[in-house]
Formats: C-alpha cells, structure tokens, sequence
C-alpha cells in the first residue's frame, strides 16, 4: 500500500532497530503524547524491543481518555431526552460515566448513533428532520477543523436541525500543565503526529526552550516510530533540546493556516476539564456567540453535572505519565476491556487497553 | 404494496403459508424429503458419528457483495459441521420474516439458499417460517441446523493440538467483516471489497482423505476473527501460539480499509475460512493440498503451537518485537483518530 508499505519495511526498519540501540547513551524518559503513537508503538512490538535505559511514558493525548465523567454524564443525558439523537463516534459508545455508558443508553432506547465523521452527523439530521441531531465533539487538532467545516456546511445549506456539543481540546496547554507538575520528571517528547500538522512543529519550540525538553515530531508507521526514537535518544544524549521534524511528508513548521482560520471562525477559547488533568484555563474550544444555533450547549440549555470520577481508578496518573497501567489496582481485576471502568481501558487508544491489549502480563 | 410483501397471515399456517411453501420454498428448494411436508424428516441410518449443530443469522445488510444473508446461513452450518471433520448431510431452515418484507426480496434470498445448497451438495430437508409485527424484527432472520456425519477414524477438535503443531490459514483475513463493515458506514472503497463467504467441508474432504491423521484442529474463524479463534485454540489446548505478523495473508483493499476505519484484520470476521492445525512433518503437504483447492489458494502457514504460557498467543513483528493478541472484546468499533 502506497505510504505505508515503504515506511513498514523491514530492510528500513532493522537497521534502525540496531541505529537504535547505538542512540541511548544515557537512560532517558520519553512522553509519547498520542493515543495512536501509544497503539502504534505496541503494535509493532516496539516497546518489547526498546534498549535499557529507554522509558517510554503515555500521556494525555487519547481524546476519549482525557473527556471527564461529567462530560460522559451530560452526554448521556442529553441522549435520553426526547427529540434528541447523538451522533458519536465509536470510541465514545462504551465510555462509562458515572452511571453507566451511551451503550446502555441506547439499549434504552435513547438514540444513538455511530458516525465516521461530522459530515455523517450533518446528513443524519437531512435524514431525520424530526430528530434535533447532537454530534459530541471530542477530539483534538485533528477532528476540530473537520467539525467547523461541517458547522460551515450546515449553515450554508440552512440546516436547522444540526448542533455540537464541543468538548474539543487543545494541544500544547495540557503539555504545560504536566510539565509544570513537579511529580513529571521527563526529557523529552514524542510529538503528535496528524495534531502537528494542524498546529505545526513550532507550536513545541517554547517547550524545548522554557523546559529543556527534546521534542521530535514523528509519524505512526514503523520506520517513523524508530526515527523519532533514536533522535530523542540522540539529543538527550547529546544534552540539546531543539523540535525535529522527522514527518515531514505531512508536517511543516507553520501547520495548516487554513484549517486554523477555520477554526478560529467557528471556535473560541475556552476553559475545559480534563480527565485527570482538572480544568485548565484555555485549553478547551467553546463555539462563538453567532453560531449559538449550532451550539448544543446554548440551544438546550445545558449545565455540566458534578460528577465523581470511580473509586481506586488511577486514569489520572496514567494520563500524567505518573503510574502505569499495571500499578493500578483495578488493571486486569475489575477493570478490563469488557467491563472498563477508566475510560483508559475502553477507548481503543487508551494506554491501558494498549497494555491489555498488546502487553499484559 | 400488500400484493409483493410479507403479511402476517403468510406465518399463520393457513392457506397464505401454504402458497408460500408451494409457491416459493418449494419451487426452489424442492427435494424428495422437503416435498413430503411431514412434520419432521426422516434420513436414513449412515454408517459413523453423527454431527449436529445450528447457528443464527441476522446479518445487516441482507445483501452485500460476495453474497446475502441465505447464502451466508447454508455456508456457515455446513462449515461449523466440516470444522469438526463431518461429512455435511443436511440442513434445516428456520425463517423469521418482519411484516413488510419485499417477496422479490424474500425470493432472491431463498434462490441464493437454493444454489448454495446445489453447489455444496447438501440439501434443505426441514423448514418452518415465522413473521413478526413490522418493528418487531429487521427484515429477515435465519436459523439453520445441519447434521453430518464424521468417518470413523476421524477426530478434529480443539484439544487435540499439540506443541510444535503447524497453523496453516486457508486465505485470506477479514473479508467478510471489511465488506460488511464498509457497506454499513456507507463506506465505497477503491478496489473490490467482497464476502468470502463460501462452503468448506470441500477442502477438509480433500486434508482428510489424503492425510487423515495430520489434521488435528479445525476452526473456522467467524465473529472475533483469526485472533479470537487462536486464542480458542491456545485455551482449549493448552497451549501457546506464536505466529508471524509478515505471514498473514491480508488483501490490500482490506488492508487500505483497516487503516483508514482503524480496524485490525485480525479481529474481522471471515465466512469462508479455516485454521487448520497439522502435525508438522506434514505442514507441507496440508499446505499444498489446500492449494491446490479453489477455497484454499492463498492458504499460508501463519504460526505453531509451542509449550509458552498455557492460552497465550503472541504475534512477532517485522522488527523482531512481540505483543501479545487477546480474544476480541466487544464489537470492534471505528476510532477517532
């Protein structure tokens, strides 16, 4: 397959593996930030393979385990009002909240729907005009311009029956709110892939430079995974902190103005609770005042519900890169791919269904 | 409308069942048992162990490319009953119709049940069908039971496993799951997806008869896909698998698909596919055979059987890393990002 075989292939990969190896100089802790680095890298076997010294950390940036238990809780109630029906994607259907999940809501009989993308949601409301259409925002860089887009599109085609529910994040905030936690001891990071190339590889120089932190940009394939690696290995081994730019088939330095104007158009900042995290002041996106009627929030009247996140579970620190799946009490007991109790067990991202999914022991 | 759809009547076993049965089952999948319609089917006594088994079909969809839900519910009765080394004899047809059926519909299902029948060489000997309010069901359920008979000689299971045993995949992975998957997302891909549904108990005939003690499990991989049935395998067996990531044989549209709905090949469900577990030494020779089978041409040996941890199946990378691969948990479901 096209851009992705030539990035998998073993005669490009092995030596890497070995260049690898030669890169660690010195013991090192690496924060990957995304869920899909987080996948990728247990799919390839790579965290079976990594030379001593190398930690490898999971941090905040699986959308779905960051939502907090009273968004999921809102969610959910929204779903179950009369004249409502949510449009979600996946990952989100089995996220518990503080009393059960969009699964057992549905089986209810709330409506919910599955969707691939806010453009799917907006033709679900062309097909159900009796139905006020909810899409659930969540998500980083990466689903925000698709989701102004499709506001755009809705507006244009005078659909009145179309709203969000934004609980959209940002990136570098969270990454300076862990970096300001003393409990974090890390020398670099692994940056986003697909969010970089929305916000662009500059948006982590203030982080090299206010916390000495390496940060290379690295994409999802095989050979990507291993570059990236070996230089953050080579500048923490070297004692630098500069942003290298190892995606560059689909990164650049400035990212995607277009989409940002997008963004900006629709989106305004706002403050935003985090799973784990707590709320953290500009972090989150809040759709402005002259788009209200696309704004769930607004049109029915929605006031978050205090919720308490599940006794014992230690998502949390997992999102914080304090703990590790499996220093948690209820990893593998009570929390399990089945019956997930942290929404880093049910999202499919989650660095704890990774460790299930792909490492348990 | 009421002239070309299903009424409730059509299940009350008064004069409108009746002309369905004539009209429609029987026109089709007419044979001297069926045609009797007595209240059960009488076969005759056959030499050998008798196999029984049944299996639901609600698939959604109805039709999709590659086949339909009628042809799916005769391909996966008879290739339950072959996954245990039986020799397939005959089905049974349970329908459960919703009110408001499309009868051209209900028809080309019935046809497609008729010719996979035919093809496979097993006949539908016992029927009954059942509609429901409109609501009450989606479109159409099947039920199908089938009864086979194992040669004597012949024992396939799970537990028969042993260390150091060759796993051999029959073709390709995830098929199926993909095509169902992507018609469901109203997904349209470059490149042709389709159902791999087909009957099986051809190429077992064929493993059998030329190395009948080689074989020592057969699974066909259905819902939770190849993971799933190796780790049925590696529980039942007690014992551990270990299979190479380069090895699986994966279309590259079903590959593009997986990558683009974040979905893993090894998850899908597969409708026209076995794993067969085979005393090494005659690995080769279970492999050439399934080849030389239409059913089997992309068969590739995936793994083996090893005395690790009891139950568990790990998979090496390219790179010479490992991960463990659990059962499926739950529907798999399309990621975010």
């Amino acid at each position: 397959m096209k851009y992705l075989d030539e990035f998998r292939e073993k005669g490009l990969a092995m030596p890497l593996v070995a260049e690898l190896r030669r890169s660690v100089t010195r013991p090192l802790r690496v924060m990957e930030i995304c869920g899909s680095h987080t996948m990728a890298i247990f799919r390839n076997g790579l965290r079976s393979i990594l030379p001593e010294g190398f930690t490898l950390l999971s941090g905040p940036g699986c959308p779905v385990c960051v939502t907090s238990a009273s968004h999921m809780d809102a969610f959910i109630s929204m779903a179950e009002r009369p004249g409502v029906r949510v449009a979600i994607f996946g990952d989100l259907f089995r996220v518990p909240g503080s009393n059960g999940s969009l699964a057992n809501a549905s089986s209810r009989g709330a409506k919910v729907d599955i969707v691939y993308s806010s453009m799917d949601a907006l033709e679900l409301a062309v097909r159900n005009p009796d139905d006020l259409i909810v899409f659930l925002g969540v998500g980083f860089e990466t689903t925000t311009p698709g989701i102004a887009a499709t506001i755009l599109a809705a507006k244009n085609r005078n659909i009145k029956n179309f709203t969000v529910f934004s609980t959209q994040k940002t990136m570098p905030p969270p990454l300076i709110a862990l970096l300001n936690d003393p409990g974090l001891k890390i020398d670099g990071l692994l940056c986003p892939g697909h969010v970089s190339s929305i916000i662009g590889a500059g948006a982590y120089q203030p982080l090299a430079d206010k916390y000495h932190l390496a940060c290379v940009v690295a994409g999802f394939e095989t050979t990507d995974l291993l570059n990236g690696l070996i230089l953050l290995a080579r500048q923490v081994g070297e004692g630098v902190a500069k942003v290298e730019n190892t995606y560059q088939r689909v990164v650049n330095w400035e990212g995607n103005l277009r989409a940002a104007r997008m963004v900006d158009e629709i989106f305004e900042p706002t403050d935003m609770e985090w799973r784990g995290l707590g709320n953290i002041a500009g972090s989150g996106l809040a759709i402005r005042p002259q788009y209200a009627d696309f704004d769930a929030v607004a049109r029915l009247d929605i006031v978050l519900p205090r919720a308490t996140e599940a006794k014992g579970c230690r998502c949390g620190e997992i999102l914080k890169g304090m703990s590790i799946p499996t220093q948690c009490p209820l990893f593998n007991t009570r929390c399990t791919p089945q019956n997930p109790i942290g929404p880093c067990m049910v999202s499919s991202e989650g660095t704890c269904a990774a460790y299930y999914k792909y490492g348990i022991d | 409308m009421s002239e070309k759809t299903i009424l409730l009547d059509h299940g009350s076993g008064g004069l409108a069942s009746q002309e369905l049965i004539a009209d429609l089952f029987l026109k089709h999948l007419d044979n001297p048992i069926l045609r009797s319609l007595e209240d059960s089917a009488i076969i005759d006594n056959q030499p050998g162990r008798l196999a029984f088994t049944t299996d639901s079909y609600v698939v959604d969809p109805i039709f999709f490319p590659g086949g339909d839900i009628g042809k799916l519910a005769v391909h996966g009765t008879i290739n339950d009953l072959a996954m245990r080394g039986a020799r397939p004899l005959c089905l049974s047809l349970g329908l459960i119709l919703e009110e408001g059926l499309d009868l051209d519909d209900l028809e080309r299902i019935i046809i497609s049940i008729a010719c996979a029948c035919r093809e496979s060489g097993v006949p539908i000997v016992a029927g009954d069908t059942k509609v429901v309010p409109r609501g009450k069901g989606d479109k159409i359920f099947i039920n199908t039971s089938g009864i086979g008979i194992v040669p004597d000689g012949i024992d396939i299971s799970s537990k028969n496993a042993r260390a150091g045993d060759v796993i051999i995949l029959s073709g390709t992975m995830g098929d199926h799951g993909i095509t169902i998957m992507t018609r469901r997302a109203g997904i349209s891909m470059q490149g042709k997806l389709e159902s791999d549904t087909m009957p099986l108990h051809g190429l077992v005939r064929q493993l059998l008869s030329q190395i009948p003690n080689g074989i020592h499990t057969l699974r066909d991989p259905t819902r939770g896909g190849v993971a799933t049935s190796l780790n049925e395998i590696a529980a039942n067996s007690g014992l551990a698998i270990s299979m190479e990531e380069e090895a699986l044989p994966i279309r590259p549209e079903v590959r593009a698909a997986c990558e683009i709905l974040g979905l893993e090949p090894l998850y899908l469900a597969n409708e026209g596919k076995c794993l067969a577990v085979v005393s090494p030494e005659l690995a080769q020779q279970a492999l050439s055979i399934m080849r030389s089978c239409p059913e089997g041409r992309d068969a590739a040996i995936i793994g083996r059987l090893t005395a690790g941890k009891p139950g568990r199946v790990v998979i090496n990378t390219p790179v010479g890393g490992s991960r463990v691969v659990t059962p499926l948990h739950g529907e798999p479901l399309p990621r975010i990002c």
